[in-house]
């Protein structure tokens, strides 16, 4: 008897790694593994053919942190995630209400929202460079011909954190308006009867009830803020003097630009160190005060 | 409209569409009465509760809640209270604050507030149960939540949108009878939407029976089931329901004195039938079955016709299937109706005629 419990246990056991199988394997092949080379990597001095790469130890990590470029663009990317991040949900939550409110033209507002989103980032940013040419895109005819958005550094950073909140909002949107959605109407009417105004119900019961929306949107946004800087490609190639030089882009300059892939590695164990750290604490902290049904 | 009255509605109206919605509703409530909306579904009960909510508006008519007209102003000006199918209980909230959300919104002090919950949760047996978040609650807790959260701002109308229908059978028989003490304790006028003709006739001082947008029938439970005014009426209510059998069926000596027979439909209680052997009674009959239910039997009959009824006879009835019987009733049983309109045919005061062959009539208790 026992001997057929144990042999079931192991029977249920060994399908369940069939099944966790695939995405174990192409996880390893995929995340951990290059995780775990690109850490090894960021230990070792860069190898020339006559000279092999030696161990340096954190030597990678102190040459980043005395650089100067470093803590510019570790600035500008906590800029740009601190404007970006709650811009974007800002303007997400309030396209949701506005589009799921009894509106007419509903389905095209809500398609219209969402156009951004299904552009791709280098798309997007060949239609902002139009928009922010000087002298001739739409800002031009709008009377602000003359500044140059993207040549100047005290307006580079501003002008690219501008694309990304209006390219990544759409995005946003369209999972607090399926949040929205599963608000029972009920509940907007036994608010209503018991006094509560638009605003009231909006504060008190559709923003808590859309809390675990928020988290799920918070740490994609910051996840995003770090990951998806395709329009400096396009838009400011980081400059002018770095002005507008994100984490990631540097990170690939360091590796492709400058062929300094020791380094490249240090700042990339740095950055995933950070982005492991803020999702451990968005889903400790805000997960205890979102209420899930 | 009387000295007494609460709530007046006058030829509300609201139309989704032809077939649905309600038209040229009236009804007059008075002050501390438990009225009950009963209908089929569809048939604009729950319309007309959302209507003297404010959450519908409606096309025409008018809706005066004590003396003042509140057709016009949202539901919160209307000082009414509402628990809803599905309790509608914000589940991010404990008990407490939910049944404290319109105190808080309308800006009761603390205090105060603290006060009225205490009693809303000692009236609705909730002690104890303040910090528990709905999911936590059992469906009669989260009922009774509801309910806490209507009573606790002291308006003095509730309306309640069939809030039983989530509950287990044997709950919502206990939860009849705490509501309806509840509102005769706080003497709350309530407006109760159901389908279901028990929770009317057991809690109701007055039923409004609704069908298709309209009202059919307004009466005290026993005057509806004793008089129903139409033929719909009279076969909603009362379990089994009453059967329409045509007029030419029964002798000419049995038909109301003035109307003709073609013109003419009735039909008798199941309770009122009584089996006799063939020949002996009003009305041959085949039998076709019978359910038996412990303290009584559900006798299913066929008449001529083609047309089937259902007597009802007390305790257990020894008859075969197919086997012919006769159905006897009280002459005064017998319910007539308008063939065209359905309405009830008013008789002319007639001689009393006592039934053939049974003793003086004794009609047995009610059940629904």
């Amino acid at each position: 008897m026992t001997h057929m419990v144990k042999q079931e246990r192991r029977r249920a056991a060994l399908y369940g790694w069939m099944l966790l199988s695939p995405a174990l394997v192409l996880f390893t092949t995929f995340v951990f593994a290059p995780t775990v080379a690109t850490l090894w990597q960021s230990l070792f001095s860069a190898g020339t053919r006559r000279r092999p790469p030696a161990f340096v130890g954190l030597d990678n990590y102190a040459d980043l942190i005395a650089d100067p470029v470093f803590w510019r663009v570790v600035g500008n990317n906590l800029l740009y995630t601190g404007i970006a991040v709650p811009a974007s949900i800002a303007l997400a939550l309030g396209m949701a209400l506005w589009a799921n409110a009894r509106i007419p033209a509903r389905a095209f507002v809500r398609v219209a929202y969402f156009t951004p989103a299904m552009l791709p980032m280098i798309a997007a940013a060949n239609l902002w460079l139009f928009f922010y040419t000087p002298g001739f895109g739409p800002l031009a005819a709008l009377g602000l011909g003359s500044v140059n958005w993207l040549g100047q550094p005290e307006t580079a950073l501003w002008a690219v954190t501008v694309v990304a909140v209006w390219k990544e909002a759409g995005f946003f949107m369209v999972f607090y308006l399926a949040a929205l959605q599963t608000i029972p109407p009920d509940l907007r009417e036994a608010a209503q009867i018991e006094g509560a105004g638009r605003w009231t119900y909006t504060r008190r019961v559709v923003l808590p009830l859309l809390m675990p929306t928020t988290l799920f949107v918070l740490v994609n946004a910051l996840i995003n803020s770090v990951r998806l800087i395709d329009q400096l490609f396009i838009l400011t190639k980081g400059g002018p003097d770095n002005a507008s030089k994100l984490i990631l882009y540097w990170m690939w300059e360091l590796a492709f630009s400058y062929f300094d892939a020791p380094r490249a590695a240090a700042m990339t164990v740095l950055v995933l160190m950070v982005l492991c750290l803020v999702a451990v604490v968005q889903f400790t902290l805000i997960d205890r005060r979102a209420h899930y049904r | 409209m009387n000295a007494s009255t609460f709530l007046n509605i006058q030829g509300l109206s609201r139309r989704f569409s032809a077939r649905s919605g309600v038209g040229e509703v009236s009804l007059a409530v008075g002050r501390g009465q438990f009225v009950v909306l009963l209908g089929p579904s569809g048939c604009g009960k729950s319309t007309t509760l959302r209507l003297i909510a404010g959450l519908e508006t409606p096309d025409a008519g008018s809706i005066e809640i004590d003396g003042r007209d509140v057709t016009a102003l949202p539901p919160s000006d209307r000082s009414l209270s509402m628990v809803f199918q599905s309790y509608a209980l914000f589940p991010h909230l404990d008990v407490a604050e939910n049944i404290v959300f319109g105190l808080k919104v309308r800006g009761v002090a603390r205090a105060e507030r603290r006060r009225r919950l205490d009693e809303a949760l000692a009236v609705t047996g909730l002690e104890g149960l303040e910090d528990r978040k709905p999911a936590k609650l059992s469906g009669g807790q989260r009922q009774r939540v509801a309910l806490a959260r209507a009573i606790v701002a002291g308006h003095p109308l509730c309306l309640m949108d069939e809030p039983l229908s989530n509950l287990d059978a044997q709950l919502r028989h206990s939860v009849r009878q705490d509501i309806r003490a509840l509102q005769k304790r706080l003497g709350m006028t309530v407006i109760y939407v159901t389908h279901d003709q028990t929770e009317a006739m057991s809690m109701a001082d007055v039923v409004v029976l609704m069908r298709d947008g309209r009202i059919e029938q307004v009466a005290s439970p026993a005057d509806i089931y004793e008089r129903p005014a139409t033929t719909f009426a009279a076969g909603f209510i009362g379990s089994p329901p009453m059967a329409m059998l045509p007029a030419d069926l029964l002798g000419a000596a049995d038909l109301p004195g003035a109307g003709a027979a073609a013109d003419l439909v009735f039909g008798i209680r199941g309770e009122d039938i009584s089996l006799r052997r063939p020949g002996e009674g009003r009305l041959a009959a085949r039998v076709l079955g019978q359910e038996f239910l412990g303290a009584e039997t559900f006798v299913n009959l066929e008449v001529a016709g083609a047309a089937r009824l259902t007597a009802r006879v007390p305790g257990r009835v020894d008859t075969g299937q197919g086997e012919h019987v006769s159905l006897d009733w009280p002459r005064e049983a017998t319910h007539w109706f308008e063939r065209a309109s359905g309405r009830r045919f008013a008789l002319p005061s007639s001689p009393i005629d006592p039934p053939r062959g049974s003793p003086a009539v004794v009609r047995p208790a009610k059940g629904y």
